[in-house]
């Protein structure tokens, strides 16, 4: 059970004036379970690579595959692969429209053709699982805050019950409380129900707290491929293709090079925390 | 679809015709579309093929690319093609039962694909060329002695190069937000006329409320920049005529006269 993606390229306005190559030759395979973050700066081909990866937009060049079946083959059935992958866009809330939030939610497992109970149900545990009160179900999806309307139409793609779920941008726009709890609820869903997650962001420190890799896209290449750790060592290149380590990278650097013997792999503030006290303490004994 | 139609779109290109001034081209393609109409001989269609040819091959806009527009016609066309081709009266050529194609209605239908592909091809030489800003600047100040009988002149043209403007931004987003509802499983291709209808629901509303959305957002920030309409607003780059252009004038008055006078002539000879 694994996405594989073999030489993609992928050109935008093929015979126009308006031509770019948004994606260069990429090779990946994701696999089951997985938490990846996908950074890369704006016009990065980050966007384009995962609308490669449920179908939207087809490949120039190069081959798909999802559980070993091409996805680019005649009888493989593109519905069934956008209700495997589930895409959140950026700004999903713009693609609201129902008069209230529960048949909003409703309106994907419905396009799969379930009975209405299922498709209730589904709407119910999606809308559970981003944490929305239950008293907003009947309230009209325009009359929620941007974090609320968030919520909803994660929930819209988490209802189809996907194995792999994409999120671009999921806190593009929102107050750092309601970041938070957004990235609290997609590392919830990892754990609790196992779905694999691609994060799409720019931001290093949101997504340095939850992932185990991380893709780093530069004009339409993947530049690096590793643990958060092992792509933070890199903190001058991303600087370079306008990406930024977590602060803390730089503080321990920084420390590292004034000779206090800090761990300069640590990632986040707690792990930080700890090595920068071990390293006092060895100071005193010695 | 929707990206087929070439009008309204900007081909950026290096050459003579996109320096011109906008308020000869503007001028050049009323020139061109009513000189259109103003002959009826193979002779007058064969000036005005070699103006337009002329001016595209000045253009460096590839023929392809022009191309392009008449697909958007292409019914239109084909209907008045059928039209004149099947019920113009006149010496019959060929009939099958009762329906005839007479010699005029071939020479009719003829004639009128060709106006009608000119007419689209004129107008988007002129399209292609100009940005939608140089145009409505130009149809700015061309029809700015109008402001004298109280049209408000300024204020339509501020009009239509917002609406100009936001062509590509709603065909940005009506493509982002079918891709958004096909991501959760909506079908936009199969059905029938009142499926398919309903299926354009997820996508209008949310449309609607973008296109509202943005449209508050920009009057509000025209508000904070102080903006009151054409009452003494002045230009950064105002419009002003150059050799070029008066040379350009020169050639469209010679075009008119060729093409008058020689299907005049023509017409006199045989």
């Amino acid at each position: 059970m694994a996405i594989r993606v073999e030489n993609v390229n992928y050109i935008y306005g093929e015979g126009t004036a308006y031509k770019i190559h948004a994606l260069k030759n990429i090779n990946l395979t994701i696999q089951d379970g997985e938490f990846i973050g996908l950074i890369g700066h704006t016009g990065s081909g980050k966007s384009t690579l995962t609308q490669h990866l449920n179908g939207l937009v087809r490949a120039s060049s190069g081959k798909i595959y999802y559980n070993d079946q091409d996805i680019y083959e005649e009888k493989f059935s593109m519905k069934e692969l956008r209700s495997k992958v589930g895409l959140v866009f950026q700004y999903p809330e713009h693609q609201l429209f129902e008069v209230d939030v529960f048949s909003d939610v409703c309106f994907g497992p419905k396009n799969l053709g379930l009975a209405k109970e299922e498709v209730e149900k589904r709407a119910e545990e999606a809308l559970k699982s981003v944490g929305l009160d239950s008293s907003l179900y009947k309230a009209s999806p325009f009359e929620l805050s941007g974090g609320q309307k968030r919520r909803v139409a994660i929930a819209g793609v988490l209802a189809m019950q996907p194995e792999v779920l994409i999120l671009d941008e999921p806190t593009a726009g929102l107050d750092p409380k309601g970041r938070d709890e957004i990235l609290d609820e997609i590392g919830k869903l990892h754990q609790e129900r196992k779905i694999t997650i691609l994060l799409v962001s720019h931001s290093m420190e949101d997504v340095a707290r939850y992932v185990k890799r991380i893709i780093v896209m530069n004009q339409g290449n993947v530049q690096f491929d590793q643990t958060p750790k092992e792509v933070f060592r890199h903190y001058r290149e991303l600087e370079k293709i306008g990406l930024a380590a977590p602060q803390v990278t730089y503080i321990m650097n920084e420390l590292r090079q004034n000779g206090f013997l800090v761990d300069t792999d640590s990632t986040t503030v707690k792990e930080a925390k700890d090595s920068i006290l071990r390293a006092l303490q060895g100071r005193r004994e010695s | 679809m929707i990206r087929d139609i070439t009008i309204g779109q900007y081909y950026p290109a290096d050459s003579v015709i996109h320096r011109l001034d906008p308020r000869v081209k503007l001028m050049g393609t009323i020139v061109f579309l009513v000189s259109l109409f103003l002959f009826d001989g193979f002779s007058g269609y064969l000036v005005a093929t070699l103006f337009l040819g002329g001016a595209i091959w000045l253009s460096k806009v590839p023929l392809k690319f022009m191309l392009k527009g008449l697909k958007a016609i292409f019914m239109l066309l084909a209907i008045s093609v059928i039209f004149n081709l099947f019920l113009t009266d006149g010496t019959v050529v060929f009939r099958i039962w009762k329906i005839q194609i007479t010699r005029e209605g071939i020479r009719m239908a003829v004639f009128m694909a060709i106006r009608l592909v000119y007419l689209i091809l004129g107008s988007s030489l002129m399209t292609l060329t100009t940005t939608p800003n140089d145009l409505t600047d130009g149809m700015e100040k061309a029809l700015s002695p109008l402001r004298k009988i109280r049209v408000p002149v300024h204020e339509i043209s501020m009009m239509m190069s917002i609406a100009l403007r936001f062509i590509p931004i709603l065909l940005e987003e009506t493509d982002k937000i079918m891709k958004a509802q096909q991501a959760r499983g909506a079908d936009f291709e199969s059905g029938n006329l009142i499926q398919r209808a309903k299926s354009m629901i997820p996508i209008l509303v949310p449309l609607f409320i973008s296109a509202f959305r943005r449209a508050n957002d920009l009057a509000m920030a025209m508000e904070a920049r102080c903006y009151r309409g054409g009452e003494g607003r002045t230009k950064m780059k105002p419009l002003r005529y150059k050799r070029r252009d008066f040379i350009a004038y020169g050639v469209y008055a010679g075009y008119l006269l060729a093409v008058v006078g020689v299907s005049f002539v023509f017409q006199r000879i045989f």
